[in-house]
């Protein structure tokens, strides 16, 4: 986290409850949780020896007349003390790590398995990039928690309570001190957080207005130039800066003032501690070894609890990427398999039946309420109608990724919601939007739908939506990789190699979702024609809002406010 | 000549940037090695005290001890605030400083200086880079800086006690110093190095998952892919453990060395307390200040991990701002002719070898090009994508230059005109029309600066979005949301058409200005468009689909580098 940006107001509390939710939902995390408090009491025991020895050594030299060969014994002792903590420190921190990565794959199982069973489909394109990072590399964030936020907090209960416990016989004032104080720090920083909560939120807006005004000029620097602006940007950019700087420091020198308060409590505890140890020593009321052993333990005593606070910022970026995993896993599945499913309807042996089917997102207003449609067998219907008028959402309920809110969709007279969605969904076949080109070979993601397709089949579907000229000049043909990491192609190209794969699914349905957009005129006549020869014979479903796809179709209706109405065949050519 | 050293690394270039800061960066320094002191003096002058007052003196002669540790212990936390606020200043002065300087070197590359395919990328990526560097000084050099200045007096204290003391205590804090950091970086390289494979295999698969997840569920195939992420999760996870326990012994090498370090400087002292060289009083303060000047070296690790961070940054931001501007202004610009036509000859066009921005080769996008257009003409220019429109486009606002052929302006070479003044008469609304996170009003303002409310409503007008406006309840001054996000793509393109209707510009170019309208729409603002040339402007309309020729007095078709004249209006 960079040192002058603040954090989102309430995302400390979302942390805590991700910490929880964490800890409740993964083994990994609970498990994790027993070694560090082990690793804990390890490190508790060790401060203390090292104190005590440490003291023994000091007075032993001091008052004793000790001298080196007197003392190696313990010195030997101490050294071994100095690498049993390094040990543990180590395996706080390599235990943190583990427990970082196993958890994290864990969540990427499981993020896995609901994107692809229970939500096929329903993410947020845009958001899904963001989603990926937080699922690979939130690991490292992870680990701020595990490996030291975690640790922080079993201290800070174990090493304060085993000092306190240590000191009460040896000295039962500055054991009073320890006392009153350690709870004080706690209290503090919860009232003093309460207290500068609003400011908190100021600078935190203020940072991220700042930044997002940065954020925006550099987006939108061609216009700027093209409009003779940009010269005065970077002006700009120094007096805004310096008005945000100005303001937020004045939020932060009251905001400081925490830290400030819990410092002092911590230093002057210890100043106090040695203090009184030092009179009573004067006067003759204590040995040297114990006054050395707990002013050598005051600074620990502090130690965890001061950390505490810092650690914990540095884990909520951990915790957001767990919250973001989270916030998908949250999401309800879209379509519930029935527990006892019925066999699968053929759409080539029955009318598809939209009877008073109503949907609408979540948020935002309902996009239809009583639709009616039916596609008969064999019939290829064609639909049109506005942008976000729903025609992708009729088709996500048609291929069960999405479930209506009212009313049902059978096919051969079987609902539909008493189907298994995968069985389903192996009578259709889909060429969405916007397809996806898998990173593979061109032959591999041909045979998306169908993985036994032979060669012959993959050359006739190539050649019939003119996809034979890219093959061609790519180096290894069918078997050059494309997608991530591979050759790139054009948005045109994928479309057609979607088409393509549809071209290959022996499905006796095809829905096709604006098949011919982003195509020029020669390629998407080619690529109609190639529809033309899918759907003869099979059941289809095709949205576009260009001309050329609905020429063919049996029918076409247009969805415009939520309702369905033919257009007439002479006025066909009126799609929009 | 700490500059010139500096100077040979793009971090130190970085670092140079800010070099007016170095009296805050200075004062954050001292603030910070004089809060790891005042907890040493605490320690130690309270280390003193106890061994002191087990001799039992007189409770009088303790005084001076006794308020030497509550001075200490009071102004630690009081150094901390100032030196937390001395260092955050800091931080926003260099913010603002590394921001305005890297755009300023940002200005000249856009558009042409950067791949037009990668431009999201590359811009969000600039930003990020400019966020980071400004740890440079906090996270990465402040504290090896605090680390010197506090072990300094640290030694130098220890020693005048005794100097054996003294050496050991250096040795221990050199060793943390050099090897904890060393180790940190080791284990942190070897694991990114090591995983970077794994988890972008990782990443492809999720996002394919992510983005392609209904056709894997529509074709059946979710095993296949349940099966392929479950085996880089593995992958990863495993590479991960590995290189857990290295960072766990770096970590714990640290740990071992500030407890050792007390003890070794207690060993080295013991010999002389025993022969009466040193007080034995002061051993106790010799362990406690040996255990105290750890404090300034455990922050090491992370710093040189900070570093890192900056020193990768660094660079990638000069892999942006090194690149050659692709136009070079005129030493002595020519004044605008007052009238005269914009005219292409023989132009050609080639992203040679050299331009950063396109890497298959130096095909020429256009060649041996003319053709002109004058004020009052409405011009469509159309082709399938791809095929160099924009960049003749951005060739009429020398965004770049013809690579053959000369362009003039009322027949002097664009090339003799100064870029911004050119730009003020010949106006280019670039494809994606870009909102900026403000209102209607001030979005339309930027095409011309100081214009009045009253022009601005009238220009939506004539972009068509009367009605629209007239809904708003706060009409021009509602905000349209960060990218114009709260308005819709028709809605976009008018703003940006009417950013353009209110310039000054004798030539209005627009590039695209009916991507992602629904048809009925692009037919209306393409009519609105060419109207323009009505008043006297000239309009070219670049487009890959043309709803109207009707619209425009001529239709240009540009195909294999070439312009033809398809058919008049």
């Amino acid at each position: 986290m960079a040192p002058a940006q603040g954090r989102a107001p309430g995302a400390s509390r979302r942390a805590r409850d991700t910490q929880r939710r964490l800890a409740r939902s993964s083994r990994t995390a609970r498990n994790h949780l027993i070694v560090t408090v082990g690793l804990g009491l390890a490190t508790t025991l060790l401060i203390i020896a090292q104190a005590t020895l440490l003291a023994k050594v000091i007075a032993g030299v001091f008052l004793g007349g000790d001298d080196l060969a007197d003392v190696a014994g313990l010195l030997g002792w101490l050294v071994a003390i100095s690498v049993a903590r390094g040990l543990v420190g180590a395996g706080f921190e390599s235990s943190g790590r583990f427990g970082a990565s196993k958890v994290m794959a864990e969540l990427r199982s499981r993020l896995a398995e609901h994107l692809l069973l229970s939500r096929p489909g329903g993410l947020q394109r845009e958001s899904s990039g963001e989603l990926v990072t937080s699922a690979v590399d939130g690991v490292e964030a992870l680990e701020n928690y595990f490996a030291r936020y975690q640790p922080q907090l079993v201290l800070a209960v174990t090493v304060p309570v085993a000092i306190l416990v240590w000191v009460v016989p040896y000295d039962w004032k500055a054991a009073a001190i320890l006392g009153v104080t350690a709870p004080l720090i706690p209290l503090f920083m919860i009232l003093i957080g309460r207290l500068t909560e609003n400011r908190t939120r100021d600078r935190w807006q203020l940072m991220s207005r700042l930044s997002a005004h940065f954020v925006d000029i550099v987006g939108g620097l061609e216009t700027l130039r093209a409009n003779g602006r940009a010269g005065s940007q970077a002006d700009s950019i120094a007096r805004v800066g310096e008005q945000y700087r100005r303001e937020t420091m004045g939020v932060l020198r009251i905001g400081f003032l925490s830290a400030l308060v819990l410092e002092l409590l911590a230093m002057v505890a210890v100043a106090m501690v040695a203090v009184t140890i030092g009179v009573q020593l004067a006067g003759g009321h204590m040995t040297l070894v114990a006054g050395l052993t707990i002013l050598l333990l005051a600074p620990e005593f502090y130690m965890p609890l001061r950390q505490l606070g810092n650690q914990f910022h540095a884990s909520v970026d951990g915790m957001a990427a767990a919250e973001r995993v989270f916030e998908v896993l949250d999401q309800p599945a879209s379509v519930e398999a029935p527990p006892a499913p019925s066999p699968a309807p053929d759409p080539a042996r029955g009318p598809i039946e939209f009877s008073r089917v109503g949907f609408g997102y979540e948020g935002r207003a309902t996009l239809f309420t009583d639709l009616d449609l039916v596609i008969e067998p064999g019939e290829t219907v064609a639909m049109v109608g506005p942008s976000g008028g729903g025609k992708s959402t009729l088709i996500s309920l048609l291929l069960r990724t999405a479930e209506p809110a009212g009313g049902a969709i059978s096919c051969d007279g079987v609902d539909l919601s008493e189907v298994d969605p995968r069985a389903w969904r192996r009578r259709l076949t889909w060429v969405p939007q916007r397809p996806t080109i898998f990173a593979g070979t061109v032959a591999e993601n041909l045979r998306l739908f169908d993985p036994d397709a032979e060669t012959e089949a993959l050359r006739e579907a190539v050649r019939m939506t003119g996809l034979e000229q890219l093959v061609e000049q790519l180096p290894d043909g069918l078997s050059t990789v494309v997608g991530e990491g591979g050759r790139g192609l054009s948005v045109g190209q994928c479309q057609r190699i979607a088409v393509a794969r549809a071209l290959l699914s022996p499905a006796p349905l095809v829905v096709f979702d604006e098949p011919t957009a982003h195509l020029d005129g020669e390629t998407e006549r080619r690529v109609v024609a190639a529809l033309d020869r899918l759907t003869a014979g099979r059941t289809a479903l095709v949205v576009s809002h260009r001309d050329r796809p609905v020429l063919s179709a049996d029918r076409v209706l247009r969805l415009r406010d939520g309702s369905l109405s033919e257009v007439r065949p002479d006025l066909k050519g009126a799609t929009a | 000549m700490i500059a010139a050293r500096l100077g040979r690394t793009a971090i130190g270039r970085a670092a140079l940037e800010t070099r007016s800061r170095w009296k805050t960066f200075a004062l954050s320094v001292v603030l910070g090695a004089a809060t790891v002191l005042a907890a040493v003096g605490l320690l130690t002058a309270s280390g003193y005290l106890i061994s002191r007052a087990a001799e039992r003196p007189e409770i009088l002669s303790l005084t001076v001890a006794i308020v030497a540790v509550r001075f200490f212990g009071i102004s630690r936390a009081l150094l901390r605030y100032g030196e937390r606020l001395a260092s955050h200043d800091l931080a926003f002065r260099t913010l603002t400083d590394l921001r305005s300087r890297f755009f300023d070197r940002l200005v000249p590359l856009v558009p042409g200086g950067i791949d037009q395919a990668r431009k999201g990328d590359l811009l969000s990526r600039f930003v990020g880079d400019v966020d980071r560097l400004q740890d440079l000084y906090l996270r990465g050099l402040a504290p090896p800086l605090i680390a010197i200045v506090s072990s300094l007096v640290c030694v130098a204290i220890a020693a005048v006690i005794l100097p054996v003391a003294g050496l050991a205590l250096a040795v221990m804090l050199l060793l943390g110093a050099i090897a904890s950091p060393a180790l940190t970086r080791w284990a942190s390289r070897t694991a990114g190095r090591r995983q970077a494979a794994a988890r972008s295999g990782l990443s492809v698969d999720l996002l394919e998952i992510a983005n392609g997840g209904a056709e894997i569920a529509v074709a059946g195939r979710e095993d296949d892919w349940l099966e392929r992420v479950d085996g880089s999760n593995r992958e990863v996870a495993r590479l991960q453990r590995r290189d857990a326990v290295n960072g766990g012994l770096a970590v714990g090498l640290t740990t071992f060395l500030s407890v050792a370090a007390a003890v070794a400087v207690t060993a080295a002292a013991i010999p002389a307390v025993a022969d009466g060289q040193v007080n034995g009083v002061l051993l106790a303060a010799l362990a406690l200040l040996a255990m105290a000047s750890f404090e300034a070296i455990l922050p090491l690790g992370q710093a040189a991990a900070g570093i890192d961070a900056c020193g990768e940054a660094a660079s990638r931001l000069e892999e942006i701002t090194g690149r050659r501007p692709p136009v070079a202004e005129p030493a002595a610009p020519q004044p605008l002719p007052p009238g005269g036509v914009l005219r292409f000859e023989r132009v050609g066009f080639s992203y040679g070898s050299g331009a950063a921005d396109r890497s298959d080769g130096a095909a020429p996008v256009l060649a041996d090009l003319d053709f002109e257009f004058g004020q009052g003409e409405a011009v469509a220019l159309t082709g399938p994508s791809g095929i160099g429109k924009s960049t003749l486009a951005e060739l009429m606002v020398r965004f770049r230059d013809p690579t053959a052929g000369r362009i003039t302006l009322g027949g002097v070479d664009l090339r003799e005109f100064d870029g911004a003044a050119l730009r003020e008469a010949v106006r280019l609304a670039p494809q994606d029309a870009y909102l900026f996170d403000s209102t209607i009003r001030q979005n339309v303002a930027i095409g011309r600066a100081g214009v009045d409310g009253e022009r601005i409503v009238a220009a939506l007008g004539e972009a068509g979005l009367e009605d629209w406006i007239n809904e708003l309840p706060d009409g021009i001054d509602t905000f349209v949301g960060e990218g114009g996000a709260r308005v819709s793509g028709g809605q976009r393109q008018r703003i940006a058409a009417a950013r353009v209707f209110i310039s000054r510009a004798r030539f209005l170019v627009f590039d695209e200005p009916t991507a992602h309208i629904d048809p009925d729409g692009a037919a209306a603002l393409e009519r609105r468009l060419a109207g323009r040339a009505g008043s006297g402007c000239g309009v070219l309309v670049v487009t890959h689909e043309i709803s109207d020729p009707g619209n425009f007095d001529r239709v240009l078709e540009l195909d294999r580098g070439v312009v033809r004249e398809l058919r008049p209006g």
